[in-house]
């Protein structure tokens, strides 16, 4: 199983959505997108564009709080 | 004589008594005095406050500073969990229940008089927010506390107006004062005539209005719903009859305003690019729909099809030109 990660990190909603987008294209299906982000919008819109676009949200973890909040999102492309 | 009059028509005009009215500065201060007021009657009881997941900020605000908050999920079309809601309005310690009678955001209409019969029932007083629909479509009948905002009517600002049932429990929670209303200071005369003689205006040709712009917005759902990568979001059919909303994929909120206004055209967005304070739409994020690339297109009235057969077709190539501009085009 291919697997690779999006650094989104820093970056505010579409963007972070543009680059696993971008990713999920030329992924093979059934690779594992991990994806880094720290805007809040990014875990409502991982999820819809999962939803909108027929791709697979493994899960969706926020890490503690302090100095940043990091959302891994993991999604599968179909 | 003149606050009186407008005290008159305005109760009469948002389904409540003259006596029930009372004014207050704006729409925010009549949802704080609802809450906090109800809440503040009611402590022997307990202090859990229900409300749906997308009311107005305010509710969720006050609802938080007068006890504990328990927000009640709804569907992707942004409709309450009713059974839910009614399950809870039955567990103790209960003070209050908040449900508006529409979401003004995404348009949906939500199962007030389903709640209203089960709060009346469980002994719960049911704060009604009619800011979206007043002088649209008629109040839900079943509230103990209503609250409206006179500026969604057109009305001017520096009014709000808060409902208080004849027979519901509540006390200003601010300190008794010698001002003609049951919350601190007077209102505004001319802003209570102003919003009388503007909700008569509305409601005089409600019923017509509401089947043109229902036509209106109709058309504007279907030319969204034909951008690629685009979801209309809100009920389809329980809706206000002048609220569009739509998310486009891979487009920037702010973007999407901006190139919309140079054409000539308002619209809001509940983006957060939009907001001051960067986080999404607790409404859109609630329904589990984008919250990026947000679009909420209010029909006023008096608007023409013309206008809105412009609009439809400005809509692709704005979406696309912000797509291009992201690098986001063939996604």
């Amino acid at each position: 199983m291919t697997e690779l990660t999006v650094d989104a990190t820093g970056l505010r909603c579409p963007l972070p959505i543009i680059r696993l987008a971008a990713a999920a294209r030329t992924a093979a299906a059934g690779t594992v997108i991990t994806l880094i982000s720290t805007d809040p919008a990014a875990e409502p819109d991982v999820a819809a564009w999962c939803r909108m676009r027929n791709q697979h949200l493994l899960d969706q973890t926020w890490s503690p709080p302090p100095p940043t909040r990091t959302l891994t999102s993991r999604i599968r492309v179909t | 004589m003149l606050l009186d009059g407008a005290r008159e028509a305005l109760a009469a005009g948002i389904g409540a008594r003259t006596e029930e009215l009372v004014f207050t500065g704006s729409f925010v201060e009549a949802v704080h005095a609802a809450v906090l007021g109800t809440v503040q009657a009611r402590h022997r009881v307990g202090n859990r406050v229900l409300h749906s997941a997308v009311e107005h900020s305010a509710v969720l605000h006050a609802a938080g500073r007068a006890g504990t908050a328990e927000p009640i999920g709804v569907d992707r079309l942004g409709r309450v969990d009713a059974d839910t809601f009614v399950d809870r309005l039955y567990s103790p310690g209960v003070v209050l229940g908040c449900l508006q009678s529409a979401n003004g955001e995404v348009g949906t209409v939500q199962p007030v008089t389903e709640v209203a019969a089960a709060a009346r029932s469980a002994g719960v007083p049911l704060l009604v927010d009619i800011a979206a629909s007043a002088g649209r479509l008629p109040t839900p009948p079943g509230w103990d506390l209503l609250v409206a905002d006179p500026r969604s009517w057109g009305a001017p600002g520096g009014l709000g107006l808060l409902a208080v049932g004849a027979n519901t429990r509540w006390t200003s929670a601010a300190p008794d004062d010698d001002g003609t209303e049951r919350v601190p200071g007077a209102p505004s005369v001319p802003a209570a005539l102003a919003a009388a003689v503007s909700l008569q205006a509305v409601l005089a040709d409600a019923e017509q209005d509401d089947l043109r712009r229902r036509a209106l917005t109709a058309r504007i759902r279907a030319a969204a719903a034909g951008i690629a990568d685009t979801e209309v979001v809100g009920d389809p059919e329980h809706r206000l009859p002048h609220v569009v909303t739509f998310s486009c994929l891979y487009v920037d909120g702010e973007a999407i305003v901006d190139e919309l206004d140079r054409a000539g055209f308002a619209v809001g967005s509940g983006s957060a690019c939009t907001a001051s304070t960067l986080e999404p739409s607790h409404v859109l994020a609630a329904m589990g729909v984008l919250t990026h690339g947000n679009v909420r297109v209010g029909v006023p009235p008096g608007v023409s099809e013309a206008e809105v057969e412009a609009f439809c077709a400005v809509l692709p190539g704005a979406v696309q030109r912000v797509r291009e501009f992201l690098g986001a085009e063939n996604l």
